[in-house]
Parts: C-alpha cells; sequence; structure tokens
C-alpha cells in the first residue's frame, strides 16, 4: 500500500474477507471484464522527493514573464491594474477562502452579506435594478445572457456585434449551438459597429442584441442609440451589453443606454491576471428578467428579533431549486473572486471610481497621441477611447510585438497581421509610454527596414 | 392555510391537478396536496394566452420557497385565460387552491379526454 492511503494491510484483509474474496486483483478479475483492463503497470515516471519537486516547479516558473517583469500594455479584456493589499487581506480569511457552496445559506451570514453588498456595488455601476451574485467570467456571462434572452421571448436569433471580444462570440455561439440558437455576426464601419449593418440584421425573429462598450478595438459604441434601433425593430427583444466596469466610471451607464442585461468581465476590480483566471462575471437586469437570472441573489431582510440580516432571495435557474431543469450552477467560492471586486470598489470610491477613469483617459490619450506620430503607425480607427486602443502598423505586428519584448517592453496585443491593441492602466506611468514609443517606433522601423533590404 | 379538502365535484389528474368543466371549457388548478408538498408559493409563470396545450405535458411553473415545479395539464386544449391575480399574489395557491388560486381557462380540444381523469376517491386514495 502506498503511504499516502490510510488503508492498512490488516484493514485490506478485514474488507476482502467480508465481500469473500481473495485479493484485490481477484476482485478486479471478477467485477472487470479481462478485454478493458489494461494488462500492464502506468507508464507513469518514478516519484520526485518533495525538494526535488520544489526545484522542479521554481525552474517552470522561472520561465514565465509576469505583468512585474516587463512593461506590459496588453489588456483584451483582462487588465493589470493594481490590487490593493486590503483585498488579499479580506480575501484571506478562512470564513471566504474555504466555503463550499452554501446549501444552507442563512447560516452564512457574512457571504450573503458580501454578495448583498456586491450586487449593490454591480446594480449602482450599471443603473440597472438587479444584479445576480456573480458568475464564473465576462465570455460566459455574455453566453448566459442569451439564454436568458431565449427563455425570455423564446426565439432563437442572436444579432451581435464584431465588436465583442472574440472569446464571447466564441462562448456565445458555443452555447447557442447547444440550445438551437444561430448567431448573426454584424462588421465594424470606422472602428463600431455598422448602424445600418446592425438595423439591417434585426428583424421580428430576433431575440436578442450584442454590443459592447468600449468594443474590443477599444472604441466607444453609441450603445443608446443601438438599443434604440433594435427595440424599434422588434420590441421585446433583449439588448445585451457586455461592458468594462472600469469604464463605468466615466461612461454613461447601461441603464440609461436602453440596456437590459448588462454583464461583463469583473477581472479588472481586485482581481489579478493570474494567468487568465479565475475571475469572475458581473450580471445585471432590469426587473423584467429577474426571474431568467442564472446563479443567486442575496437579499436583506429582518429576522424574529427585527435585526438585519441576509436570505438568498432567488436562485431559480439553480440545479437544488429546478433539479433536472436546471439551467445555471454557479457554485463553491465564486464569490471569493467577486468578494475581491465589492472590496476593491469599496476601496476605490465613488470618486475613485471617477479619477481613475479621468487618468486613464488622460494617459490613453496621451499614448494614442505619441504612438500615432509615428513613422509607419496609424490608428485603426478615429473613434474615441478610454483605456485601450488598436494600431494599424505598416510591419507585421507579431514580429514588432518580439522586438520591443527584447527591450523589457510588452507593447500590447498583435492582432490579425498588423494591428496591435495597446491598453494602458494607471500602473503605467507617463515615463513608461514614453519608453513604448520609443521602443515601438525603433521596432517597426526596424522592422520596415528588414522588408526593404 | 387551510385544512387539507377535495371537492367532489372536481376531475382529477394524478399529478395533483384538478379540472372543472364547464361544457367545451375547463379551469385548471393545482390541489391541495400539490400546494402543501411545494410550500409557500412565490411565483407562478403563467402561459399565454392562445397558447395550445396538452393533456399530461407541462403549461406553466410555480416558483415556491423550495423548488421551482412544472405544472402539468390534465386536458388538452388552447389557453382562454390565465389568472392574472396570480402575478401579484401568488400565495392564493395555497390559500384557496380550488377558488382563488384558479390557474388557466381553457377551451377544451378533446372533450373524451376527461374519461381519462380520476374522481376524488380515486385521487384521495392515491395520496395514502
Amino acid at each position: 500500500m502506498s503511504r499516502y492511503t490510510a488503508t492498512t494491510a490488516e484493514d485490506l484483509r478485514a474488507m476482502l474477507e467480508a465481500i469473500g474474496v481473495g485479493s484485490v486483483d481477484e476482485l478486479f478479475d471478477r467485477q472487470i471484464p479481462a478485454a478493458v483492463r489494461l494488462g500492464r503497470a502506468l507508464e507513469l515516471p518514478a516519484g520526485m522527493a518533495e525538494q526535488d519537486v520544489y526545484a522542479h516547479l521554481r525552474e517552470l516558473a522561472s520561465r514565465n514573464t509576469s505583468a512585474e517583469d516587463e512593461i506590459t500594455f496588453l489588456g483584451a479584456g483582462m487588465y493589470d491594474h493594481y490590487v490593493p493589499a486590503i483585498v488579499d487581506m479580506l480575501m484571506g480569511r478562512s470564513e471566504f477562502l474555504t466555503p463550499y457552496t452554501p446549501y444552507q445559506p442563512e447560516v452564512s451570514q457574512g457571504n450573503l452579506q458580501v454578495m448583498f453588498e456586491y450586487q449593490t456595488a454591480i446594480s449602482e455601476l450599471t443603473a440597472l435594478p438587479v444584479s445576480n451574485a456573480s458568475v464564473y467570467e465576462g465570455p460566459s456571462a455574455v453566453a448566459s445572457a442569451g439564454y436568458l434572452a431565449r427563455l425570455a421571448n423564446g426565439r432563437s436569433r442572436f444579432v451581435a456585434s464584431a465588436g465583442l471580444h472574440p472569446h464571447s462570440l466564441e462562448t456565445l455561439r458555443t452555447y447557442a449551438r447547444g440550445f438551437g440558437a444561430e448567431v448573426v455576426e454584424v462588421p465594424l464601419a470606422d472602428g463600431v459597429t455598422d448602424p445600418a449593418a446592425w438595423a439591417a440584421a434585426i428583424d421580428t425573429d430576433t431575440c436578442a442584441v450584442f454590443v459592447q462598450q468600449p468594443n474590443f478595438y477599444g472604441a466607444v459604441e453609441d450603445v443608446a442609440a443601438l438599443s434604440a434601433a433594435a427595440k424599434e425593430a422588434v420590441d421585446d427583444v433583449v439588448v445585451v451589453g457586455s461592458y468594462d466596469p472600469i469604464a463605468l466610471g466615466i461612461l454613461v451607464p447601461p441603464g440609461e443606454c436602453g440596456v437590459d442585461v448588462c454583464v461583463g468581465e469583473g477581472q479588472p476590480l481586485g482581481n489579478r491576471l493570474d494567468f487568465g483566471g479565475p475571475s469572475f462575471g458581473f450580471f445585471a437586469a432590469t426587473e423584467a428578467y429577474l426571474r431568467r437570472m442564472p446563479g443567486r441573489i442575496a437579499g436583506e431582510t429582518t429576522d424574529v428579533d427585527g435585526k438585519r440580516g441576509f436570505v438568498l432571495t432567488l436562485q431559480t435557474r439553480e440545479q437544488h431549486i429546478r433539479r433536472e431543469k436546471a439551467t445555471s450552477n454557479i457554485c463553491t467560492a465564486q464569490a471569493l473572486n467577486a468578494l475581491a471586486g465589492v472590496v476593491y470598489l469599496t476601496w476605490l470610491g465613488r470618486h475613485g471610481l471617477v479619477e481613475l477613469g479621468e487618468l486613464l483617459l488622460q494617459r490613453t490619450h496621451y499614448a494614442r497621441e505619441a504612438l500615432t506620430a509615428l513613422d509607419g503607425v496609424e490608428a485603426l480607427h478615429p473613434q474615441p477611447v478610454v483605456r485601450e486602443f488598436a494600431l494599424k502598423l505598416s510591419a507585421p505586428a507579431a514580429k514588432v510585438v518580439a522586438r520591443c519584448q527584447e527591450q523589457g517592453v510588452n507593447p500590447g496585443l498583435a492582432l490579425e497581421d498588423d494591428v496591435l491593441l495597446v491598453a494602458i492602466t494607471e500602473q503605467r506611468s507617463r515615463a513608461d509610454i514614453d519608453r513604448l514609443t520609443e521602443v515601438l517606433g525603433a521596432a517597426v522601423a526596424a522592422e520596415r527596414e528588414a522588408v526593404h533590404a | 392555510m387551510a385544512d387539507a379538502s377535495y371537492p367532489e365535484d372536481l376531475l382529477y389528474h394524478p399529478e395533483h391537478d384538478w379540472a372543472r368543466i364547464d361544457g367545451e371549457t375547463a379551469t385548471f388548478g393545482i390541489t391541495w396536496f400539490a400546494q402543501d408538498a411545494l410550500g409557500e408559493v412565490v411565483f407562478f409563470d403563467p402561459p399565454e394566452v392562445g397558447s395550445s396545450i396538452t393533456a399530461g405535458e407541462p403549461y406553466a411553473e410555480v416558483e415556491s420557497v423550495k423548488a421551482v415545479s412544472d405544472v402539468i395539464a390534465p386536458l388538452s386544449g388552447e389557453i382562454v385565460e390565465v389568472n392574472g391575480a396570480l402575478g401579484d399574489t401568488p400565495e392564493k395557491i395555497n390559500e384557496d387552491p380550488y377558488g382563488e388560486g384558479w390557474m388557466v381557462k381553457v377551451r377544451l380540444s378533446d372533450p373524451s379526454e376527461r374519461d381519462s381523469l380520476i374522481d376524488v376517491a380515486t385521487y384521495t386514495s392515491q395520496l395514502s
């Protein structure tokens, strides 16, 4: 027996004797047909001592480049914002760090209070009356909003802006295939959703429409106009907006733009990049869609003694309520990432969020001006941007990125052949942006020379 | 909550539904047993007027504090009216399941289906 198995030889003998079998091999011979047995040991490498494992993992980890090792302008949905120490301090409390999904939720008043306060923050941020206690991440929130729309009006045609994050579009298509809906993509014109193509794509069979704010290429969309056009075509269409929560410090909130369901990636709120996850998705809606929402909603109430308390008010799509017909299963410690989100928002405060948005706006504008002044670099689109923008390079973007990385600067995400997506956070100073301008200018020039040579 | 009761003048479906047939139309609801098993009802999700329903298939949902459950149609037909009052007062399903807690009125498409329903004695004998 392995030293990691608690069963002793004596235990084993007693158990085998109780069921009348001579050995473990005999048990398997009797129960599992010989044809499906492997008949030999698994080809696994020999075990390693703990100290060797540590050294091995340290070597693997040293091959990573973290956002703290280079000046990074990567974004595209996940952003390198500063995470204050209070987030780690509160997330690290064992009451939050190690809970199981609350099937008897009211005994966990602290968890419910966190959910309630998180929901309140998201509701205020989006100007929508209902928020759930979070879902897994942004793209599945987008796809889940599609399912909500299908439950609400029964139709099966989704119209989605090409400005949606590619992961959101892909996840929406995957979900839609499962429940028999089609996804029609509307192209961009001048960097934003083409209004004529948008209006033309929406018909009376359309179940829901999807737009991202700011869109994947950083451009600010006219969401109010897109919503109005959709509702004019079919009045009970569900307008889904996927929003960058940080941008909501300075943009008109979705609830005031005709958006029925606002979702988005919560990572920028107090969650580090962490190699892409885990993070959380937020999900808010108008009251009409309250009972179609995935996940769970915590509510505030008073107990028999009149004291303030919290309950799980709604979880109408979850598996312990809807049994075999469940259409949502948000569980276990998902709320931990949302906790980071509400702690972060509380730490920033109302004014802090606005100040952060204004800072990003100024630095992003500065960076866009400086970079588009370089030879061989122009803006992909002329639209207003908040914290990210796309550049068109007169050189292969992937090669330019590689050259910049050699100088310790990651200039952003290479898209297509010649498009570079550049993100700014408050962690990128003006000096960092100047350094990017210098390095990117040299890299583009070198690539152009390499082509001509 | 009212005491257990099963009116003599109704026809029953084994999935704990009742039907009150009046010529070509019928009124449907759920039995005392069903509402008692569900517990406090907090939401009734009705079908649309004009939609067709099939005997033995779900036509609506009731949500209680414990669970969301389908409501099974005892007979086939077309929905001609839904009890809009349940939108604001779904608790009527608990308080008065055969009266104010009625759910829908249906124009029957196959009146002979009534022969498949059971009387109060047969229904209550299945409850024990």
